[in-house]
């Protein structure tokens, strides 16, 4: 693979997982993987199941703690090579200077993730608090910010200005992605009445209330008819286009992943096989491997591949 | 008639500070699912600090304008109660949270026990007796009967509990419904992990629940102390069994429910105990929860869970 220089996630890259690994007592999950996610990119993450693409996710979001490994968020441009060389060395769980912030997850509980770092994430099933409204969910994902200004609920219960100019705030922000994703005459209703897909959306939208610089979607398009699903990646690419957020997502649909990406990174059994733009992975012998399985007489070049062939072959011979 | 309206408002009474009780053990369940049987204990500890700040107030600084003295014990004692509620919570059951289901039930055990053994070792085991502060009231019926003439009246004390219960009930119910906060119980209520990777602080949101609880629990304390005018280590008990059936009864988890099952509760201790024996008031309240339960599992307001797959 060539370096070529027009590669954000080489020169800008927001998000970089260096040398993590998980283990789960015996079973190593992840195994000393490295990649880095582009400044404003929509960045696949793929490979067959169980390849670990979930528990990445986990360790990113906080969820897990990595059995090691560096997980570093920034904010600000370029790579910061100094700020994260500090934060790592001074034991701080993050770094903030005039040109930016580094945040180093592995160190943080999710809700700092979530609120300081700036990441933010869906499930592979629908996490909604079904039984709040609509507009409700989305205003608990600006749970922090209405907490500081109504002094703590304080000021909620009395209504005093300052909180009524916030919460004012963050209804019209709940509206404005209620409107997006075409969910605003269902605001007061029930989260947990709406249709699968619109609870997919209303999802994504209440991520988006986080105000996130880094959203992680965790198989979107699951279960989503075709029109639905373009519908989604249209969604996708005004965040990307619009909103300054750089998306993570792991699918299945290899259709919308080629589609929507600019950055794929290809997993299996824990470790990363491949990474390159759409075009670069879907060429690369060694994910058509770990996709289709290896056929015998196929042309296929890859050297650890056509040994281990070769010598399965003369095993069966001898 | 006359003694049918005397033990309405006695048993309101008595369901008012359940039902402040019973809110604790309610937002607690709501929010982490386990049953805080060291709430009871809380109560007391209220009931404690109020004693020993209206005692420092009158007797020691000699203040004697009474409203003014209430004021601040039932501030101080929130606020010290509030800060038990908060280390329990903090020291026995938060390192326990990740446990299996029955850790959290056994140190609130634990807790409770040790509550009661403190106050009785450090307080000592006798009760305390506390002359009756506010007295008269209004007379709202007059009759007669073979006996002499019947009052129904309403005492002062009776009016400010009741009263106080009312404007803690709106106001906790406005915190729940329109506050961030609220919002954020509500939310952990549902689905602590998701909360917390949308930005709540979830430890900081259980700790509330817990302190909101346990300021309630005080002024439950409070006037217990000045209804009855003794106190002693173990009153925590008894009022927190009963507190923790009328939330049974009204459906745990649900607010109003807890309210609800505490006047209930109160109404039917009095009543029995007018119409036919004190002895068995307890049975008679256990009973009727024993009877809802079977015809309403899940309590008179609580929603049925529902387990999606």
């Amino acid at each position: 693979m060539t370096d070529t220089p027009n590669h954000r996630w080489l020169d800008d890259p927001i998000l970089t997982v260096e040398h993590l690994t998980m283990r789960f007592g015996g079973l190593i999950a992840i195994n000393d993987l490295s990649f880095s996610i582009g400044r404003g990119d929509i960045t696949a993450l793929i490979g067959p199941n169980g390849a670990g693409k979930t528990t990445v996710f986990n360790c990113v979001t906080g969820f897990y703690k990595p059995t090691e490994g560096r997980i570093v968020m920034r904010h600000g441009k370029g790579a910061q090579e100094a700020a994260v060389a500090q934060a790592t060395e001074s034991g701080e769980k993050w770094h903030r200077d005039a040109g930016g912030a580094v945040f180093l997850l592995e160190r943080m509980p999710d809700h700092e993730i979530a609120q300081r770092a700036k990441v933010a994430r869906t499930f592979q099933n629908i996490r909604l608090f079904g039984g709040m409204t609509a507009l409700e969910n989305l205003l608990v994902a600006q749970h922090d910010r209405l907490m500081v200004a109504s002094g703590y609920s304080i000021g909620g219960i009395f209504g005093l200005p300052g909180y009524r100019r916030a919460e004012k705030e963050a209804t019209e922000k709940a509206v404005y992605w209620l409107d997006k994703v075409g969910l605003l005459d269902r605001a007061d209703g029930p989260a947990g009445d709406l249709p699968y897909g619109a609870q997919r959306r209303l999802e994504i939208a209440r991520s988006m209330c986080t105000d996130p610089r880094i959203l992680c979607l965790d198989e979107p398009a699951a279960g989503l008819n075709p029109r639905e699903s373009a519908e989604l990646n249209e969604l996708l690419r005004y965040i990307r286009d619009e909103h300054d957020t750089s998306i993570l997502l792991i699918e299945h649909d290899m259709g919308v992943v080629m589609e929507i990406s600019d950055h794929v990174i290809v997993l299996d059994y824990g470790e990363k096989i491949s990474d390159g733009d759409p075009a670069q992975v879907k060429a690369d012998p060694k994910v058509i491997a770990a996709y289709l399985g290896v056929d015998d007489e196929a042309e296929i070049d890859v050297p650890e591949v056509r040994a281990d062939l070769s010598s399965a072959r003369k095993e069966g011979e001898a | 008639m006359e003694y049918f309206v005397q033990q309405l408002v006695n048993g309101l009474t008595l369901g008012s500070i359940y039902g402040l009780i019973a809110i604790g053990y309610t937002m607690v369940y709501g929010i982490i699912g386990m049953i805080n049987f060291a709430h009871g204990d809380i109560f007391m500890i209220g009931a404690f600090i109020a004693l020993s700040t209206f005692l420092l107030l009158t007797t020691i600084l000699g203040i004697s304008f009474l409203p003014l003295v209430l004021l601040v014990v039932l501030v101080v004692s929130m606020a010290f109660t509030s800060a038990w509620g908060w280390t329990v919570e903090r020291l026995a059951y938060r390192p326990l949270r990740g446990s299996f289901r029955l850790a959290p039930l056994i140190t609130a055990i634990g807790m409770s026990i040790v509550l009661q053994n403190f106050v009785q070792v450090s307080q000592g085991a006798r009760v305390k007796p506390l002359p009756p502060q506010i007295t008269g009231g209004i007379t709202l019926m007059e009759g007669s009967s073979a006996n002499g003439t019947i009052q129904a009246q309403l005492s002062y004390m009776q009016i400010i509990i009741i009263a106080t219960t009312l404007v803690l009930m709106v106001g906790f119910s406005l915190l729940i419904s329109r506050t961030p906060l609220g919002r954020a119980q509500r939310a952990c209520e549902q689905d602590r992990k998701m909360a917390a990777l949308l930005g709540v602080n979830v430890d900081r949101t259980i700790s509330l629940t817990f302190i909101m609880g346990a300021a309630l629990a005080s002024v439950a304390g409070l006037m217990f102390m000045l209804l009855y005018g003794v106190i002693d280590f173990y009153i925590g008990f008894l009022a927190g069994v009963k507190a923790f059936t009328a939330a049974v009864l009204g459906g745990i988890g649900s607010l109003p429910g807890a309210m609800l099952g505490g006047l209930l509760i109160g109404l039917i201790e009095v009543f029995w105990s007018a119409y036919f024996t004190v002895e068995y008031k307890d049975v008679a309240a256990f009973s009727i929860l024993a009877i809802v339960l079977i015809f309403m599992p899940s309590g008179l307001l609580g929603k049925p869970e529902i387990e999606k797959v």
